[in-house]
């Protein structure tokens, strides 16, 4: 057996304590929240949560996070955004100008399906994952509008991608952490220690 | 989509604001300063509840125009207020896209017995309570969402404190009695039993909680953040202070690294004066808000 893995969730607002709690269920990982750049070192993973990527985007800006946290996924540092985290991850932002990690090679659009109507339920199997459909929460989801040539997609629903893998970076518009099923969590890890 | 998902859902989407500040805006210009700020939402209102308290009068829904203002001017959520027990003026900003409705003692409670029946909306709703007892009987009703009460339009955090610690101590009897002591809880706490069981199981509130009512300072901000909310509303706290823009920062900053007493010294520096507020105390004659809808 490995050394446990330890992966960070990125601890400034949002859905924090959910990826901790489903990180928990994840045999050989170690989930720690970081709020700090000084904190990066110490992560083998990074999962940046849902939340308001305004607010998000906001501190890691005050607290000089933005660019330490650029830089180390730059060089490599495994990172899976959920929802807001993706919209972090992404390089384009359709319907805004502001831009955060930007390194994924997607554009998104912000609170694509409007209003109430942006939550909601469904299922979708996804690679790499088995052939039992994958329980699918969106919540103000945003939208992948657009994939790079280097951007594997690994699920879609009604002819968009909801799930893509780049790297050592992954992208979700819904929230596996708020679900009973750890698969994502664990197919994270095994990314995480493959490009360790 | 089944009712018992609509709830789950809205639970779920409440959890994607903790660790925010929600901030109470009147007009696009404050929303846009409160979003590049870091606010996880706004609501959305015509006078906040430092002039409804000073003003008087009946307080009602706001206009649907500065609704619709205020959403076209941010991205974040936006919520707004429906007056206690009046679901036409729910069904009204459910009807706009409202992202929430905030049934709310600040404005004058339109029934003085029943509150809305939140399972009927798809809308998430949340609600004020100032214990175990109203926040169950609230989240039975099928608010996504609780606020503790404290006492709106003060900048006094007293009633804060206590709504919060009292939640608390309704919890802490709960996990600490005997099973078959708890069909009495529920009855003495006016609470639906099986609320009370889930509480139980969970060792919380089944919903977000959040602290509301008296948050002035980044340090007010920092101490419900140290007893247990989940994030804040500030309501007039923000935009009744000299410098809004860098409060609103500041408080930002403090409910992220409440556990960091030296961010939040550097984030109260310099603020310049914050709301002259009312010390609730000294204003025994006034109703409380914090007593309507119970």
């Amino acid at each position: 057996m490995s050394a446990a893995l330890t992966i960070g969730v990125l601890s400034l607002q949002g859905g924090v304590a959910e990826h901790l709690a489903a990180l928990a269920r994840v045999d050989g990982v170690r989930g720690v929240p970081v709020s700090k750049a000084s904190e990066l070192g110490s992560v083998d993973a990074i999962i940046l949560p849902g939340g308001e990527s305004t607010a998000i985007g906001r501190l890691l800006r005050d607290f000089g996070m933005a660019d330490p946290l650029r830089e180390r996924i730059a060089a490599g540092l495994p990172a899976w955004g959920t929802c807001a985290g993706m919209i972090l991850l992404a390089k384009d932002i359709d319907n805004d100008d502001r831009r955060h990690v930007g390194l994924m090679d997607i554009s998104v659009r912000r609170n694509a399906y409007g209003g109430q109507l942006s939550s909601f339920d469904a299922s979708a199997v996804i690679d790499g994952l088995g052939e039992r459909p994958f329980p699918l929460v969106f919540i103000r989801a945003p939208v992948i509008t657009r994939t790079g040539p280097a951007v594997e997609v690994l699920a879609s629903l009604d002819g968009r991608a909801i799930a893509c893998v780049q790297g050592a970076m992954a992208a979700t518009s819904f929230h596996p952490e708020l679900t009973r099923d750890e698969r994502f969590h664990r197919w994270f890890a095994a990314l995480a220690r493959r490009e360790a | 989509m089944h009712m018992e998902d609509r709830q789950r859902i809205n639970r779920d989407l409440a959890r994607m604001l903790k660790g925010g500040v929600i901030m109470d805006v009147v007009d696009a210009d404050q929303a846009r300063i409160a979003e590049a700020a870091g606010a996880v939402a706004v609501m959305a209102l015509e006078r906040v509840p430092a002039d409804i308290r000073r003003e008087g009068g009946v307080a009602r829904m706001s206009d649907p125009r500065l609704i619709k203002e205020i959403r076209a001017a941010v991205s974040i959520p936006v919520m707004a207020k429906a007056r206690i027990g009046h679901f036409m003026e729910a069904r009204v900003l459910e009807s706009l896209g409202i992202d929430y409705i905030d049934e709310s003692e600040v404005l004058t409670p339109a029934d003085d017995r029943y509150h809305i029946d939140k399972t009927a909306f798809k809308a998430p709703f949340v609600c004020g309570a100032r214990n175990l007892g109203e926040a169950l009987r609230r989240v039975g009703e099928g608010a996504a969402m609780i606020r503790t009460k404290g006492e709106a339009g003060t900048g006094d955090i007293v009633e804060a404190v206590r709504h919060l610690r009292e939640i608390d101590d309704g919890i802490r009897a709960v996990l600490a009695a005997p099973k078959e002591e708890l069909m009495t809880i529920a009855k003495e706490l006016g609470a639906p039993y099986e609320l009370v069981l889930e509480v139980r199981a969970l060792g919380r509130l089944p919903v977000v909680n959040f602290s509301a009512g008296g948050v002035a300072t980044p340090a007010d901000a920092a101490l419900m953040m140290a007893l247990g909310a989940e994030g804040v509303f500030v309501g007039s706290g923000i935009f009744k202070s000299a410098d809004p823009e860098r409060r609103a920062r500041a408080i930002v900053k403090a409910v992220t690294f409440w556990n960091d007493p030296a961010i939040v010294a550097e984030a109260s520096e310099g603020l310049g004066e914050a709301m002259r507020g009312i010390d609730v105390k000294s204003d025994a004659g006034a109703e409380r808000f914090a007593s309507r809808g119970v």
